[in-house]
């Protein structure tokens, strides 16, 4: 099939392995990968902050760019929440509502689309590490996914899962609210990230970018060694 | 900014260095959680309880008008006074009112959020009443002369020690730090309170329209006592407690349990349908009942967000939250804190005092998730965000969003700004985490990733060729 | 108290409010976006039962569910043979605990299981001094049921001697049949529905266990006000 991948735009600008490792394994599946470059955002910075009005024309052009997608992947579960789930919200009463809920129902989160329209959960991927798992809470909570990521997970040669006591707690990352409320972003990342270390594993593994970039941030501020990786990145190691 | 905004903002950042406090607070709720889940797995079927509380509530506050009728006049054929009160103020003159009938000297009351909301206490002490609160960690509270900290847990922030300190400096009577003796001390002390107070005030958890009744739950059997003994007995309640039927408690009472404490079922669960009947020992000669609407019309007018109207005040949403979790309950400075609050307070306040409560949060929806109604209550701090901002957009801000738009649906000059950010960089390390680094809430705690060379779209047109 | 007109008024405005805010619907919880319940006849709750926590369907494993559960609450559950055996069972309380005075209700079993005790009793039918019922060592009442799913004991102003005596003196003893014992809460609901409607007692308590409180450290302690021991004396 066709799959429309939306690689968003901190992974496009700053983790570009990441959706480097999406296009590779999909089209390893035998899948032709299209990435529309005229796609930069989805408008959720705008969204969330309740700025509507400004964030329905960046929202606006997404739909365009998708209309005649087969699929659409997102390579981030807050992304995806955002697309699957709050456009028909951010366009009701729009003329845009229709398509807006045609999209959102074809639209799939990297790993689960993987897992659950796939059917797929070994890439032979090898990543001999012990490592824990984040759950973003758009994925976790707007998408209902926790399996998925897991599923791909038991699957990797000398991959050891830990879960961590705080697997489902936010990493204080919430977009905006990380610049608009550093104090408090900062407490809920050093408890995560206590809870990540307290495991003994060696990385954290997420499906959303955005919850890494946060983490990692404090993480090399006070010189930790525990790492962060995408699990795109981790399925696509030989 | 609103001055409660900023003083929010400050508040945060003192707690949240308060590794203490917070470790405090996370030993607690690790603990309820523990209990909580065990409580829950017991259920045959939690999911389709909590679908069959939210339904029921539902339908009580989509038929307020109707079940409000059913309540008070079968209140009142039991002989129940019922009074109404469109406002807190309203609400305190009724029950000083009652006060100079009596000509009451003191009120014992037990646990209700409701008159913390309209500074109950506050105006009986003014009318020269002497005020007790009977459930523990209220009493601490007063005699610490502070707010609940937290809708179920009044006290939880405190350590055993600083309540040996405060009764030994309030009562002069503290033999030990130990819990079961410092409990032994306020029984002891309040025992006295309820045997010669002339009033015994209340709130409600739930009213039953049915059969009317108000519907009150406890561990301590301080609101048995507190019915039991004064001769008039005024309980205070929003209209929205109202429950269809006496039935429907068969399954809130354990939910609100299991939220609420992660117990199966509260010690004392009591139905009050009345003052004492023909036939009866004891009990109150009077009952007063006040229904109060401060604000709550306007909730129920924002069908969007009426569902905020369904919530029992279990507490389960500040547990779940990580923001009241390292921000504490008291930096809210509201009288309903964590997501509940911040989603009602802006209803019950005004919403541009209080939109940055909203603000104030990741919506991870851990709340939505422990919330026993199924209250949507992450999706509706998202709407008040956007009320807020569609009310009184903040030029800044909205500027920067439109800048942002227009740069994001040109492709070109988001390339542009890509590279200009990779330039850059370099020279915002220079100043990182100073006050002259336009990324400073960022980077005063954390690193940024190091821009790579090639973004993901120079892949990919590379590679296209 | 204000006139009736600004009562009524006030009454009047609230529901005008409510009334006025309700002519727009308002979606099913938890359901985004999808269309409004119809109001039903049938109670969401009525399906309780398939939901919550799971009751055996025998008496025997009611029975043995009532006293784990009891017991798990930090109540004492006594189980004997026989009304004779109630009596013996209360005398030894009374000796063990060095009773100087009890308070109590009439009835059936109260009147029966006391009649010997040989101490003084503050009775409450016509009313009774508080101060007196205070300084009780134990406060024994009847019960309208006993409920397996909760470990509870029903009771109402009517059968256990109003309100008061189940929660002042330090020691509630409970004395029941076995025939009490009722599943879970919706069969407790039911039974307060046969038993008074329409004339309800004024006070209605499920009582699980003694008194108790957690706002020191969230570290458990019994007797908070109520009474510290919760004794079910059941035949
Ligand atoms: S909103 Fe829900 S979880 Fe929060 S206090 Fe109310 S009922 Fe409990």
């Amino acid at each position: 099939m066709t799959i429309t991948l939306f690689i968003p735009c901190f992974v496009d600008a700053l983790f570009p392995r990441a959706g480097i490792s999406m296009v590779q394994l999909l089209e390893g599946l035998g899948h032709k990968v299209v990435c529309p470059e005229e796609i930069s955002c989805c408008g959720q910075p705008p969204f969330n902050s309740g700025y509507w009005g400004e964030a329905r024309p960046v929202a606006a052009k997404v739909l365009e760019q998708l209309k005649d997608a087969e699929a659409v992947v997102i390579g981030s579960g807050s992304c995806g929440a955002m697309v699957k789930k709050f456009y028909p919200e951010l366009f009701a009463g729009k003329p845009q509502e229709e398509l807006a809920k045609k999209i959102a129902a074809r639209t799939w989160e990297f790993s689960d689309f993987i897992v659950s329209k796939l059917g797929v959960t070994d890439f032979g991927a090898k990543f001999p590490h012990k490592v824990t798992f984040h759950d973003g809470c758009h994925g976790l909570r707007e998408l209902d996914i926790k399996k998925s990521p897991r599923a791909l997970l038991a699957k990797v040669q000398g991959l050891q899962l830990v879960e961590m006591a705080e697997a489902e707690t936010c990493c204080g990352f919430g977009g905006t609210f990380a610049a608009k409320f550093p104090m408090i972003s900062t407490a809920m990342g050093d408890v995560k990230c206590a809870s990540a270390a307290e495991t003994g594993a060696e990385y954290i593994v997420s499906n959303d970018s955005s919850c890494l970039m946060h983490l990692q941030g404090l993480l090399t501020r006070q010189g930790k060694p525990l790492k962060t990786i995408h699990l795109a990145e981790v399925l696509n190691q030989r | 900014m609103s001055t409660f905004a900023s003083q929010f903002l400050k508040q945060a950042r003192v707690m949240t260095a308060d590794l203490r406090h917070r470790k405090i607070i996370r030993t607690a709720l690790t603990n309820y959680e523990i209990v909580r889940d065990k409580r829950k797995g017991a259920f045959q079927s939690w999911e389709s309880a909590r679908q069959a509380a939210a339904e029921t509530k539902w339908e009580a506050v989509n038929h307020l008008d109707k079940y409000l009728v059913e309540l008070v006049s079968k209140l009142e054929a039991r002989g129940t006074k019922v009074h109404w009160a469109s406002t807190g103020a309203q609400a305190s003159e009724i029950i000083l009112q009652i006060v100079r009938d009596k000509q009451a000297r003191s009120v014992i009351k037990s646990k209700s959020m409701t008159s913390e909301e309209v500074h109950l206490n506050a105006a009986l002490e003014k009318a020269g009443l002497e005020v007790v609160e009977s459930d523990l960690g209220e009493f601490i509270m007063q005699l610490r002369d502070e707010p609940p900290y937290h809708i179920v847990f009044p006290s939880m922030h405190l350590t055993r020690g600083e309540i040996k300190d405060l009764f030994q400096r309030e009562l002069g009577d503290a033999p030990s730090d130990s819990p079961e003796e410092l409990t032994m001390v306020a029984r002891r002390a309040l025992r006295k309170k309820y045997l010669t107070a002339d009033i015994g005030f209340t709130g409600a958890n739930f009213a039953i329209a049915e059969t009317g009744m108000i519907s009150i739950t406890e561990n301590e059997g301080n609101a048995r006592l507190t019915s039991a003994l004064p001769k008039t007995m005024v309980s205070l309640l929003g209209i929205e407690k109202v429950l269809p039927r006496l039935e429907d408690l068969a399954l809130f009472l354990p939910m609100l349990a299991t939220a609420g404490t992660g117990q199966a079922l509260t010690c004392y669960n009591t139905m009050y349908g009345g003052p004492r009947q023909p036939g009866e020992s004891d009990g109150p000669e009077e009952f007063h009942v006040i229904l109060l609407d401060n604000h709550r019309t306007e909730l129920l007018a924002d069908a969007e967000q009426r569902d905020a109207l369904h919530c029992i005040r279990c507490g389960a949403c500040l547990n779940a939250c990580p923001i009241f979790r390292n921000v504490g309950g008291h930096t809210y400075a509201t009288t309903y804190s964590g997501p509940i609050g911040s989603v009602i307070t802006p209803h019950l306040r005004g919403l541009q005092d209080w939109k940055h409560l909203s603000n104030a949060s990741s919506l991870c929806g851990g709340c939505t998730e422990a919330c026993p109604v199924k209250i949507d209550l992450h999706h509706h701090l998202l709407q008040n965000r956007r009320n807020a901002a569609t009310e009184e957009p903040a030029f800044f801000e909205r500027s920067l969003y439109q800048i942002f738009g227009f740069v994001a649906n040109r492709p070109a000059l988001w390339a542009v700004a890509k590279k200009l950010g990779r330039f850059g960089q370099p020279l915002q390390n220079l100043v990182k985490g100073t006050a002259l680094d336009p990324a400073k809430a960022w980077t005063q705690t954390r690193d940024l990733p190091p821009m790579p060379k090639e973004s993901f779209k120079d892949w990919w047109q590379k590679r296209k060729g | 108290m204000k006139n009736e007109e600004t009562v009524l008024s006030e009454r009047e405005k609230i529901l005008a409010r409510v009334r006025e805010a309700l002519k727009i619907p308002a979606h099913v919880p938890g359901a985004h976006g999808t269309a409004p319940l119809p109001a039903s006849a049938h109670s969401p709750a009525a399906d309780a039962r398939s939901w919550l926590p799971k009751v055996g369907d025998s008496f025997a494993e009611q029975l043995a569910l009532f006293q784990s559960t009891a017991a798990e609450l930090k109540a004492e559950v006594q189980m004997v043979a026989s009304r004779d055996a109630v009596k013996a069972a209360l005398a030894k309380m009374a000796s063990d605990g060095n009773w100087k005075r009890i308070a109590t209700h009439k009835g059936e079993l109260t009147d029966f299981a006391t009649a010997d005790l040989g101490l003084p009793i503050c009775r409450t039918e016509g009313g009774y001094d508080v101060q007196e019922m205070e300084a009780c060592d134990a406060g024994i009442t009847e019960c309208d049921a006993l409920v397996a799913q909760t470990g509870s004991v029903l009771v109402t102003s009517l059968s256990a001697g109003g309100r008061g005596l189940s929660v002042l003196p330090p020691h509630h003893v409970v004395i029941a049949r076995r025939e009490q014992l009722v599943a879970d809460l919706p069969a407790a609901f039911a039974l307060v529905q046969k038993k008074y409607a329409p004339h309800f007692p004024s006070m209605i308590s499920f009582i699980t266990g003694p008194s108790r409180t957690g706002d020191i450290e969230r570290i458990l302690v019994l007797g908070a006000h109520g009474p510290k021991k919760l004794t079910i004396l059941c035949f």
